[in-house]
């Protein structure tokens, strides 16, 4: 069998062409590495993969009580657990993408400073196993909406457009914080930070129609904003969806993601190095 | 073009910091630096900045490897192999030049990169065949072999956290060992697992360089070196010094590395390593190149410095020669404290007990009954002259010579001993 011979150039500086190519080429890396993060996850846990429902179901809980009992928020008819899990979904997607992503280069210190592979792998790899999350918490969304006779809105097909914005959102965001996190150590401490305060912050316990119109504006530029509102609406179809402040998101999460890559490679050369 | 891999002007820099105490940069110390920097312009001073110097690795690296050659990269800690080595695997860019490679290229830095410990030994053989480069297919075609070759069948659904060292160390060089490759890049991965292990994976390695794959071999193991290879690069401070056959690689290696009598503390490992810095070795109190004649009655003086007290402690000095170590000395008899300050050493071989050849000589220590210790290898080296006399007969072939001592009686006719 004859084969053609590769001949591979490496020149200071110029290793930019390789790396789309490459990034094929280790394709079956990315999926075992993803194997390997989700078999890890649940091993030496008791109840293993029920973890992933019962995180999310636990704050649901507590949101209902405390946005819909508590500080009875409007909700639209919509049961209020429905409501606030609409909300979780997508951001529980996103807070875990983003906190495994910013820490994943660091724990896998060991693989980048023996082996070659385009770093790239290894923070999209948290996103793909959040998503994975995503996906089982599904299923409680499913539970619920059987326990209250809840039928979605046609709109639902709409929920994949969504994801992707929450997917890219989430890309970009890891990239950049896992890239900072490699040279400042600092970010190990501000991402729980971000994650808990973005909860707050984003319209999981309640709408964003509960922001006064002066502050809808600033309160879009949160990129959650737009996707969790949208999730809402397209899986309701009760809620109202705002135009401007989607746009904001769409342009923000594209913008993160090239940005993200963009920042990736560009300190990516230097993690074997400082790492 | 008949090459495998082509190196043109390869160079590698580092920036280092000399005062930087924490082991990474914190956002903090930018920040606070930053408006440190802003207040020096504000001030109008300019002063380059001296906590920061550029270090080159490598320097204007130049060479060529044609197919099924295997070559060595020797040299001292620091010389660059390392860097080297991370270059081609591409896990670092160089800072200049180029080079091209033509195949699939396996890098084996470290027995097991990538290995999970809460993962089983099915699992891990897996993961890491994928880590270093193989189709899920060749593992899945390679599993059998790789689970004979590591002798773990019995622990395979075993999380390897509860391995021992030693079957760890065997399940990943078996997953290594099964790489296919028409390039491999191996570091110093021989210095893990016991003697038998080693030998094992030598004999490994011979086999992948008789099928007319390249590989290129870092080690501080001259005999593997010389077993293994059949040329060899010998670096120093990041440069070639040496490119060519592999046996006068290693001479001019043991020739240019001790051409003073500062000892290099990078070559010290173990946890005595920073309690003790050998500083100077002398033999026979003379500098530089060391030819002794087999008469020469040889005096090797160690000069240090001891950082605290160190109890029940002896300093040893090894002669090795191809490797092989002939002896093993002890500076005192019992072990003692070694007090905290400066000290020396003296070791002595009489005359005409080593015979003629070269000698590497590594310096150590260890406290009596402590796992505590400290290790050098190749230190300095000597020869010992090719001169043949009554006390060094040529004929006294072996390890070590011994003056003549012996006596023959001739009975009578007849007589018989009883």
């Amino acid at each position: 069998m004859e084969k053609k011979e590769q001949i591979l150039t490496i020149e200071a500086g110029k290793t930019e062409k390789h790396y789309w190519a490459d990034l094929w080429k280790y394709r079956e890396l990315f999926l075992f590495l993803s194997w390997r993060d989700i078999l890890v996850r649940y091993k030496q846990t008791v109840i293993g993969i029920l973890w992933s429902i019962l995180r999310p179901f636990v704050t649901m809980i507590i949101f209902t009580i405390v946005f819909g009992k508590l500080a009875k928020f409007p909700s639209y008819d919509i049961p209020y657990p429905i409501f606030v899990f609409l909300g979780m979904l997508p951001w529980q997607f996103f807070a875990n993408s983003f906190s495994e992503a910013s820490n994943s280069l660091i724990s896998n210190s060991n693989i980048i400073s023996k082996i070659y592979f385009p770093r790239i792998i290894i923070p999209t790899t948290s996103v793909i196993v959040s998503l994975i999350d995503f996906f089982i918490s599904f299923l409680i969304l499913a539970g619920l909406c059987i326990f209250y006779q809840f039928i979605p809105s046609y709109r639902i097909i709409f929920v994949p457009l969504f994801l992707i914005l929450a997917f890219s959102t989430s890309i970009g965001f890891g990239l950049i914080i896992a890239s900072l996190n490699v040279k400042y150590r600092d970010f190990r401490y501000i991402v729980p930070f971000i994650v808990q305060l973005g909860l707050y912050i984003s319209p999981v316990g309640f709408t964003s129609a509960v922001i006064p119109e002066k502050f809808r504006f600033l309160y879009a530029l949160n990129p959650m904003v737009g996707v969790i509102d949208g999730f809402r609406w397209a899986f309701t179809g009760k809620t109202q969806i705002n135009v401007t402040g989607l746009a904001i998101s769409i342009i923000l999460s594209i913008f993160l993601l090239i940005f993200g890559i963009y920042y990736f490679r560009k300190t990516e050369k230097s993690f074997a190095d400082i790492i | 073009m008949d090459f495998t891999i082509k190196v043109e002007n390869i160079g590698k820099k580092y920036i280092i910091s000399h005062k930087q105490k924490e082991k990474y940069l914190a956002l903090r110390d930018v920040i606070a630096n930053s408006f440190k920097n802003i207040a020096k312009k504000i001030a109008g001073k300019k002063e380059p900045n001296p906590t920061k110097e550029e270090f080159w690795a490598l320097n204007d690296i130049n060479f060529t490897i044609k197919e099924g050659e295997r070559v060595g990269i020797i040299g001292r800690n620091g010389a660059g192999k390392s860097t080297l080595l991370k270059i081609l695997s591409r896990i670092t860019e160089p800072s200049t030049g180029k080079f091209s490679i033509k195949g699939r290229v396996a890098s084996l830095l470290e027995v097991g990169t990538g290995f999970h410990p809460e993962l089983t030994g099915r699992e891990n053989i897996f993961l890491n065949g994928a880590i270093l480069g193989m189709t899920r297919q060749e593992i899945k075609k390679k599993f059998d072999e790789i689970v004979a070759f590591s002798e773990v069948e019995k622990f395979l659904d075993t999380p390897v956290k509860r391995y021992s060292s030693g079957m760890y160390v065997r399940l990943a060089f078996a997953v290594a060992a099964h790489l296919e490759p028409e390039i491999l890049i191996v570091d110093e991965v021989l210095a893990v697992g016991d003697a038998q292990f080693q030998k094992k994976c030598l004999g490994k390695m011979n086999d992948i360089g008789k099928d007319g794959r390249t590989v290129l071999f870092v080690s501080h193991n001259m005999g593997a070196i010389k077993q293994l290879c059949n040329t060899a690069i010998f670096l120093k401070d990041g440069k070639i010094l040496y490119e060519g056959l592999v046996d006068k690689a290693i001479k001019e290696y043991m020739t240019f590395s001790y051409s003073n009598n500062k000892i290099n503390n990078c070559n010290f490992s173990g946890t005595l390593a920073n309690s003790i810095i050998f500083e100077e070795i002398y033999i026979n109190e003379k500098k530089d190149q060391i030819n002794l004649s087999p008469s020469d009655e040889i005096l090797v003086k160690i000069k240090g410095k001891a950082i605290e007290d160190i109890l029940n402690f002896r300093v040893t000095l090894s002669i090795y020669k191809d490797e092989i170590r002939v002896v093993t000395m002890h500076d005192v008899e019992n072990p003692v404290t070694l007090l905290e300050g400066y000290f020396e050493s003296l070791f002595k071989i009489p005359n005409f007990f080593l015979r003629p050849g070269d000698y590497s000589v590594s310096i150590g220590g260890y406290r009596e009954g402590a796992s505590d210790w400290t290790f050098g290898r190749d230190i300095l080296s000597f020869t010992v002259a090719e001169e043949w006399s009554k006390k060094n007969d040529f004929a006294n072939v072996g390890v070590v010579n011994l003056p003549y001592f012996g006596e023959r009686i001739c009975l009578e006719k007849n007589e018989k001993y009883n």
